[in-house]
């Protein structure tokens, strides 16, 4: 599938804006840590607004006719991605909430704040795990219709959120303390989700291009795909990479994604060396590694209709 | 009624005359028009709702040449219809034929996703999805003779490979001709349940080349060899 660059930016940034707000009103609601001044909850609530807004801006860039973007709410009853459109805008309202209760209470928080706070955490979970289901929804792309799609979503949001508020409370002054223990447990649970979908996905699975014409027993060839230059379809769903490249990039993705932001957490909480300069470098590591594998997920999900044009299998 | 068309494998040629017809049809017809990008450049492209694609299916000499046009199989169970946001794709129910609202679509794609039979092609013009009507355009105009009241790719058809019909009526001829072929639809294992089906190639036995074989080896009389020999030579 085309791996565009607007999806991946949206995917990544709402996800992690998402996964950090989540995890601030876990972390701020239940006191994992030491206690977090107003200035520091503000700060890490106004960056995941401000990442889960990037997010869904960039979504529309995806949009060829955005015009008629407003009528994406219409089919929340059965559509996933309306369903992503309108949790996520039901999301903000209780999330602005929250900030105002916890700006306004100082240490004790009014209820009601507490309240907006735990209907947020739980819009913003059902939006990230609709943003998988958008994907694990479809049928014809079988590296995408599979449930840990939608878990590795949930997991990543979560982790890369991790990620953002450890660096937030190491940049307050803070020891992030039970946080980044907790983070580097997403971390590593991640990890393992995508090694396990990258083994699930490697197995041979899904139909023949026999199967696909509906001929079977003698083996089906393409003679003539009836179309001169690319079309729609070629430029949407040809994408590809060797299995080399796929190897490579599948490392990259697992060991800046997971493995290093993982030993720089632990490396943070032994508090040897100096925690600001391992902020950055976990934040950006994580980054970096998140990216690549959603750039990966997109082009290796591979569409039936290129069985129609030639491919053996998918 | 579940309206839909039925393709005799044995009978299509591959000729594309239905794509063109189709083509020439829908681009001034109500989800008109089908953009073409270059058309006189030097990789023209661009949206059609029928193609057909070749095949060879086993090898030669027990082989066949297989064409497949494929367009909207009109599915029970349209997953681009479900996944669609914003109610711009959508199925008819006194009909089954799916349409996109061409004012609702916001170009997404997600349809196009959908779909495992590569029924929709985004206009990148007009921004929007399209696809297939069945000709419902033509099919209920009643301005038109009725015998002309049929999807331009099945008027137009030399071999009269494609048939149009009620499949939800036992006596229909595409239902007659389905249970007499053993008609199938596409990879009913997705679960999509596709209205339009195919009826496989009659089975005849295999064209005989023993002879053919023979000749070529022909007997080894003089005039025979030197007849072989100049062959070679002028071939060099």
């Amino acid at each position: 599938m085309k791996p565009a660059l607007s999806l991946i930016l949206f995917t990544v940034s709402s996800g992690a804006g998402l996964g950090l707000f989540m995890l601030l009103v876990l972390v701020n609601g239940l006191g994992i840590g030491p206690a977090m001044a107003p200035g520091e909850v503000m700060a890490a609530g106004i960056l995941a607004l401000a990442l889960t807004v990037v997010g869904l801006v960039s979504s529309t860039l995806h949009l060829a006719n955005p015009r008629n973007a407003i009528k994406a709410f219409n089919r929340f009853r059965s559509s996933w991605l309306s369903r992503e459109g309108v949790l996520s805008l039901l999301f903000f309202p209780f999330a602005l909430a929250y900030l105002v209760g916890v700006w306004s209470g100082g240490d004790a928080p009014p209820a009601w704040a507490q309240g907006a706070g735990i209907v947020a955490l739980l819009l913003a979970a059902a939006t990230v795990f609709s943003t998988g289901m958008i994907y694990a929804s479809l049928k014809p792309i079988r590296q995408w219709h599979n449930p840990l799609v939608p878990a590795g979503y949930l997991l990543m949001g979560l982790a890369t959120g991790g990620v953002l508020l450890s660096a937030v409370r190491v940049f307050g002054g803070a020891a992030p303390g039970p946080l980044t223990a907790l983070t580097a447990g997403l971390l590593l649970a991640g990890g393992l989700l995508k090694l396990i979908y990258y083994f699930w996905i490697g197995r041979p699975a899904g139909p023949t291009l026999n199967a696909a014409i509906g001929f079977t027993g003698r083996r089906a060839h393409l003679l003539d795909v009836g179309h001169g230059h690319g079309t729609f379809l070629t430029e949407e769903f040809g994408h590809a990479i060797g299995p080399r490249a796929s190897l490579v990039l599948r490392t990259f993705a697992l060991v800046a994604g997971f493995l290093v932001p993982l030993l720089l957490l632990i490396a943070l909480g032994s508090g040897d060396a100096s925690p600001m300069v391992l902020g950055v470098l976990v934040v950006l590591s994580a980054f970096a590694g998140v990216l690549v594998e959603r750039w990966l997920f997109l082009v290796e999900g591979r569409h039936v209709v290129n069985l129609y044009h030639g491919a053996q299998r998918t | 009624m579940r309206l839909g068309l039925m393709i005799d494998v044995d009978n299509c040629v591959g000729c594309h005359a239905c794509a063109v017809a189709c083509k020439s049809w829908n681009t001034s017809g109500t989800t008109g028009p089908l953009t073409d990008y270059m058309p006189h450049g030097e990789e023209p492209s661009g949206v059609w709702f029928n193609r057909i694609r070749h095949y060879e299916v086993g090898s030669y000499p027990d082989d066949n040449t297989v064409n497949l046009p494929m367009s909207c199989f009109h599915c029970k169970d349209a997953d681009c219809v479900t996944v669609c946001p914003t109610g711009a794709s959508w199925k008819r129910e006194e009909d089954g034929i799916v349409l996109v609202d061409q004012d609702k679509c916001m170009g997404c794609n997600l349809c196009a996703w959908a779909c495992p039979y590569g029924a929709r092609e985004l206009d990148r013009a007009s921004g929007t999805m399209k696809k297939c009507t069945l000709c419902v355009d033509r099919i209920y105009d009643e301005a038109l003779p009725p015998e002309e009241r049929l999807p331009a790719c099945v008027i137009v058809c030399p071999t009269h490979a494609r048939l149009f019909g009620d499949y939800d009526d036992p006596d229909s001829e595409v239902s007659r001709r389905s249970r007499e072929r053993n008609g199938y639809v596409m990879l009913p294992e997705l679960g999509y349940e596709p209205t339009n089906q195919y009826l496989p190639p009659r089975s005849r036995p295999a064209i005989p080349i023993d002879e053919l074989q023979a000749r070529r080896q022909g007997p080894s009389t003089l005039p025979e060899r030197l007849r072989r020999w100049v062959n070679r030579a002028i071939a060099r």
